[in-house]
């Protein structure tokens, strides 16, 4: 008697776990019928994408398939780093995503400070729809504006150094000065978004400080320092970490598009998303890419979950910013 | 995931802010002296220019012959007036309108099926009720954090579904985007649970619910990311880059990226015949042609897009 007692009640309670026989029960029948489409599509565009990194470990041949071609341990790797290119595309990655991470942030913030100061006129909405723009545009039509300002016989910056007796430059062969043309396009893409961000944030702050500031006699540059930037500064650490996190990534299109993939210009803009694209089309070397694609991949991942912990650690408890 | 209940809260403060900085005029704020405040009006406006510089340079090199292009250069003005480059275009336009409509197409069904399939994940996880919260929540971040990359996709889309070549990879790949199904999840959890309840009882099922309650009141949000979602589709050539060379199938940004590419080709070799190369200024047309769009729709529903982004900021 007891068991069948204990047998009922369990069963009365795993019903009630399970929520079979309720509303709530029916409510998620249904809930999970509508992640379905979704989750379909995380799981082959991403999860089984994933799980093929595992490539880089094989001598991957179209005939032959993945199951069928070799396993060969670490040797597409040793390709890999044997390659000088390799290494180049590491440091140009590094680099340029350092310096366009500095840059973008310290003028972001000056830009949002500026829109902050005077944003009660009717002009701050003209500012930020122009800002933004720039955004929505690919970057093929980027491509063609950057090519009407320095193609080298009609190209706008070249007929300004002609009509000031200076030498014209060819800047589809000088790599040398690419890292700061592609910032340029780099900030003109981006700068709308970022400073919307900090503007958000610098809203967010009470307005009291800055008349309590001024009646200490700060003027706006010393009040940008000691009231803005601290204020704001846990979304500040958030962009700058998971900005950092991102350093082995890229914008492929900003590379491929805007140095319109000049081989002249490899050797200061040639990134790995860049050098793993080619790997793919232009040499069919699949082994090769997927050992970059791996590399880039992994490192991301520790560079990510080691932003997370920064963020973690610098983070007040009452406000922690970190991801998971 | 304590970050994205805060949402919830955070969203009402810029706006309040915003009132009383602006409206009602606060002290501390506003910028006393005149010679600074038209400092910072004037260099904003040379950034908000030089935002704008590059769209004048494309415009007008369309608006000027090439003759002039050739001898004078580009410029931000045209010096001569000439529409011979639409013209042109018009003259044979085939590969223009095909790259139109598949670029229209695959913005708006995609758009559509987008926001329909990121609503109807995003409604589940934005109810506490839901069990497997959890789980989706981390189910959706890792894949935001850690990603395949190129190879292993290009792998799966060409030798597993086999959809090279095909309009459904056009509008496939760009579909899920896990920043807005953040964003959506957000805001549909701003939606009172006592809602939900009132048209339980009156006999709505969970369908019912997203497509009328859920979908209407998070009208503003839902317009934010389709705009998004419509512009990243009409942008979009890397897809076409890697899996298309049927020029029927070309999207509009790939076919301004092959433009340039072929009158590369022919500059390096100018035997293969001059004639077919496309002119500067013809180039420049197609690119007002496919930008302009967009442009257009950019600039009509911006306010709600300003809103979204700030609102995805503070997550």
């Amino acid at each position: 008697m007891k068991t069948i007692m204990s047998a009922l009640s369990l069963k009365k309670r795993i019903e009630t776990r399970m929520g079979l026989h309720t509303d709530l029960g029916r409510r998620h029948g249904a809930w999970l019928l509508m992640t379905l489409p979704a989750v379909l599509w995380i799981v082959v565009f991403r999860y089984i994408t994933l799980v093929g990194l595992g490539i880089a470990f094989i001598d991957y041949r179209p005939r032959r398939g993945i199951f069928g071609s070799d396993f060969v341990g670490l040797r597409n790797f040793e390709f890999l780093f044997r390659t000088e290119a390799a290494l180049r595309a590491t440091r140009n990655t590094v680099l340029l995503s350092l310096l366009f991470l500095v840059v973008s942030m310290v003028v972001a913030l000056a830009v949002a400070y500026m829109i902050y100061q005077i944003y009660s006129s009717r002009m701050t909405k003209y500012y930020q729809t122009v800002l933004l723009l720039p955004n929505f545009i690919s970057w093929v039509i980027v491509s063609y504006f950057v090519f009407a300002l320095l193609a080298t016989e009609s190209g706008i910056v070249n007929v300004i150094l002609r009509n000031m007796g200076r030498d014209q430059i060819a800047w589809y062969s000088s790599p040398q000065y690419w890292p700061f043309i592609l910032l340029l396009a780099h900030m003109w893409n981006s700068l709308g978004w970022s400073s919307l961000i900090y503007l958000a944030a610098m809203l967010g702050i009470d307005p009291q400080l800055y008349e309590a500031a001024t009646l200490d006699g700060a003027n706006k540059f010393r009040q940008f320092f000691s009231v803005t930037i601290p204020l704001i500064l846990p979304i500040v650490t958030l962009n700058f970490l998971l900005g950092l996190g991102n350093i082995f990534a890229q914008d492929f299109g900003l590379f491929y598009q805007v140095t319109r993939n000049r081989p002249q210009l490899y050797p200061t803009t040639d990134v790995l998303d860049t050098f793993i694209y080619r790997s793919i089309a232009g040499l069919g070397n699949i082994p090769m890419a997927s050992a970059a694609q791996f590399y880039q991949s992994v490192v991301g991942f520790v560079l990510i979950l080691s932003a997370n912990w920064l963020i973690k650690r610098t983070s007040r408890s009452d406000q922690d910013l970190s991801i998971f | 995931m304590s970050t994205h209940t805060s949402t919830a809260t955070t969203v009402q403060k810029p706006r309040r802010k915003k009132q009383s900085a602006g409206l009602q005029g606060s002290p501390g704020v506003r910028i006393h002296s005149r010679t600074l405040r038209l400092a910072v009006h004037l260099i904003l406006a040379a950034i908000a220019l030089t935002a704008l510089a590059p769209f004048l340079i494309i415009v007008s090199s369309s608006l000027t012959s090439e003759q002039s292009l050739v001898v004078d250069g580009f410029a931000i003005w045209p010096r001569v007036l000439d529409t011979t480059a639409y013209q042109l275009i018009f003259e044979r336009p085939e590969r223009l309108y095909s790259a139109y409509s598949v670029t229209v197409y695959v913005s708006l069904f995609g758009t559509v099926l987008a926001l329909l399939f990121m609503s109807m994940i995003a409604y589940p996880m934005s109810r506490t009720q839901f069990r497997y919260r959890k789980f989706f929540n981390l189910f959706v971040l890792i894949p935001m954090l850690f990603n395949g990359g190129i190879v292993p996709y290009y792998i799966l889309v060409t030798q597993f579904l086999g959809l090279r070549n095909t309009l459904t990879i056009l509008f496939l790949p760009p579909m899920i985007s896990f920043y807005q199904i953040i964003l959506l999840r957000a805001f549909f959890m701003q939606i009172p649970n006592e809602m939900f309840d009132a048209a339980r009882a009156d006999g709505a099922g969970e369908w019912r619910i997203l497509f009328t309650i859920v979908v209407h009141l998070a009208k503003p949000a839902i317009a934010t990311m389709a705009l998004m979602t419509f512009l990243s589709y009409w942008n979009n050539w890397t897809t076409a880059l890697y899996f298309i060379d049927n020029w029927r199938l070309y999207p509009l940004q790939y076919l301004l990226h092959q433009l340039m590419r072929d009158a590369e080709a022919l500059a390096l070799e100018p035997q293969l015949g001059g004639q077919a190369l496309p002119t500067n200024a013809v180039r420049m047309a197609m690119a007002v042609l496919a930008t302009g769009p967009a442009a257009a729709i950019f600039l009509m529903f911006q306010k709600y897009l300003v809103q979204g982004i700030t609102l995805g900021s503070l997550k």
